[in-house]
């Protein structure tokens, strides 16, 4: 068999192109269905760890906090604020007219006892902890807490009423274990 | 399709290309590249070699951002891989056992480059840039190795660097600079860490000249002999990719058996044991894949003599090009160098068994002899073939190989299938 012989049979039309376009397809399916496994088995890796979610409620005494006072405890790596709140904490977090705000939450959907306020203390805005916990610290404009980085500021409801955060502080899933403790989470 | 039609073609393809040949240099490299028409399987084992470094590369920066690199926390964050990290097991098995495949790759793939010649003119410095890489490799994987903190982690990274105290006057000191202190302890196991994530990019970096040293004068071939027409190449792209392809699966499939079936078969159980910098376990014998380069080592009763030796047994490597001078390539025309490197390729074998072995009785007596050919094949057998031995069979072209061996074949075939037709 010469060369121009083998040359002639790979230009033959007796080539089977569906055979050829079976094979194609399923050589590359198989292929990418493989990687695509193996890929996403491989990035799940980067998911949290089981350590890491075993980490994921807090219980906190709120007995010893008096009115007016704060508590920041951590739960999942995140501060959270709870505020013992004064009488006028209450009313001024209640009677405002919520169609104002940007994001309208009456106070009473935020709290399960008007005298606690639990909150994640993380800016909607970029992340970063409103200033406001401690004794001196600048509650901002209403009350509540004032954001350092671009100036958010914050009401007696955690609610966002001026800065650039689009949304109120988050409430962390809670409930009332005995009338002073709770659990986060 | 030819450079010139992709620099002539329009749209977004040939837009970039003028400006950024990107698509003409792979075009060049890996679809059109001319490649002996007659490259058996032994010629998969190069691309294989690249995918398993992707693929230690890939998961060793996913364990990398699970591992801490401290005494007190290294043992404990790879049983958190194992345990609680999604899929955590698979990876560290991957890439575990992906050190093991790599070595077993690479090893084949020098044994072709033995047998076939592929270390000769034109092609030294691509042959000296794999030893390069061999080199690499082993330091990366021995630095690897001690970073889970088991007792093999810990009494490995002893012995090894102890290798270095071996020379006279500079060897305390260099063991010290090793060590960052006075024995294996947290700054030695932090720079290994540094360094084991470094080297791998510098393995890709010389491979990256080896392709560029390779693509210069093509493959070698079973033959041995230079390209001599059109005729005796075929494109790159479809014909090899394809058998690449093959290859790659075989070798996953072999793969992926150890890996879920038998992970920890080529493993070591004491480095489940965590580091005691107070007690050496009683049989340490470093990855199967150094065990022949150990075997020489304890074959010399000298200290200094058999750490020389260790080295010398890959630094030969390098000179190989100008011990065997012979003008015939491949093996398959050479009746007493294909000799000689099977009795070599088993003497490997031999050595990579007594290494394995305690150092007593007989097993220092095989050692001693098989050392001993190790270095007599590179220094001794292949300068003497060189000069006296004769050829035989020597075909005029690839073309002419390829179509005595294949056509005749099937032209007998074709010839059984008329006479059958005829019955």
């Amino acid at each position: 068999m010469k060369r121009e012989d083998i040359t002639n049979k790979r230009n033959d039309s007796s080539i089977d192109e569906e055979k050829r376009d079976f094979l194609y397809i399923t050589t590359t399916g198989l292929a990418l269905a493989g990687g695509a496994v193996t890929g996403l088995a491989l990035i799940n890796t980067m998911n949290p760890a089981k350590d890491v979610l075993a980490l994921s409620t807090t219980e906190v005494d709120l007995s010893p906090l008096e009115e007016g006072q704060n508590l920041t405890v951590m739960w999942r790596g995140k501060p959270i604020f709870i505020r013992h709140r004064t009488l006028e904490d209450i009313s001024s977090a209640q009677n405002i007219d919520i169609e104002g705000l940007n994001h309208k939450e009456t106070d009473q959907s935020r709290v399960q006892n008007p005298k606690w306020l639990v909150v994640v203390g993380v800016c909607t805005h970029l992340g970063c902890v409103p200033l406001g916990q401690k004794v001196g610290d600048s509650k901002g404009e209403f009350g509540g807490w004032f954001c350092p980085c671009h100036g958010s500021h914050y009401d007696t409801s955690g609610r966002i009423r001026k800065g650039p955060a689009p949304l109120n502080l988050e409430i962390p899933p809670y409930e009332f274990v005995s009338e002073d403790i709770i659990k986060i989470g | 399709m030819n450079e010139n039609d992709l620099n002539e073609k329009k749209g977004l393809v040939g837009w970039i290309d003028k400006r950024l040949p990107v698509f003409t240099f792979i075009n060049h490299n890996l679809r059109d590249y001319p490649t002996p028409k007659n490259l058996n399987y032994f010629w998969n084992f190069g691309s294989l070699a690249g995918i398993t470094l992707v693929i230690m590369i890939i998961t060793g920066i996913l364990l990398a951002m699970q591992y801490t690199a401290d005494t007190e926390l290294a043992f404990d964050s790879v049983e958190r891989i194992m345990r609680d990290v999604n899929n955590g097991w698979l990876l560290r098995y991957i890439h575990m056992n992906g050190a093991s495949m790599f070595f077993i790759i690479v090893y084949i793939h020098i044994f072709r480059g033995l047998y076939y010649g592929s270390y000769k003119p034109p092609r030294e410095i691509l042959w000296m840039l794999g030893v390069v890489i061999l080199l690499l490799m082993m330091a990366t994987a021995f630095m690897g190795y001690v970073l889970p903190w088991g007792q093999m982690s810990f009494w490995g990274a002893t012995v090894i660097t102890n290798l270095f105290s071996a020379f006279p006057i500079v060897g305390d000191y260099i063991v010290t600079f090793l060590w960052g202190g006075f024995s294996v302890d947290n700054p030695t196991l932090t720079r290994f860490f540094v360094l084991h994530y470094l080297l791998p990019f510098a393995i890709v970096g010389v491979v990256a000249l080896h392709l560029v040293a390779l693509h210069q004068f093509g493959s070698n071939n079973p033959t041995g002999i230079d390209v001599k027409s059109d005729g005796d190449t075929i494109p790159f792209h479809p014909y090899y990719t394809v058998k690449d392809y093959l290859g790659l699966g075989v070798f996953l499939i072999i793969y992926a058996v150890l890996v879920f079936f038998a992970p920890n078969f080529l493993g070591h159980p004491d480095n489940y044991i965590p580091a005691n910098p107070l007690q050496t376990p009683a049989h340490i014998v470093p990855e199967w894949y150094f065990l022949p380069f150990y075997a020489i080592l304890r074959a010399v009763p000298d200290k200094l003599m058999g750490v020389l030796l260790m080295f010398a047994a890959v630094a030969v490597l390098f000179i190989l090009p100008w011990l065997d001078t012979h003008k015939v390539r491949s093996a398959n025309f050479r009746p007493y160098y294909k000799q000689f490197f099977w009795l070599f390729f088993v003497n490997c074998l031999v050595l990579g068994w007594v290494g394995a072995m305690p150092a007593e009785g007989i097993y220092v007596l095989i050692g001693r002899f098989a050392s001993f050919y190790y270095f007599a094949f590179f220094l001794i057998i292949m300068p003497i073939l060189s000069k006296f031995e004769k050829v035989s069979g020597l075909p005029s072209s690839i073309s002419a190989a390829v179509l005595t061996e294949k056509f005749d074949g099937e032209a007998r075939n074709e010839k059984n299938i008329s006479e059958s037709y005829v019955k």
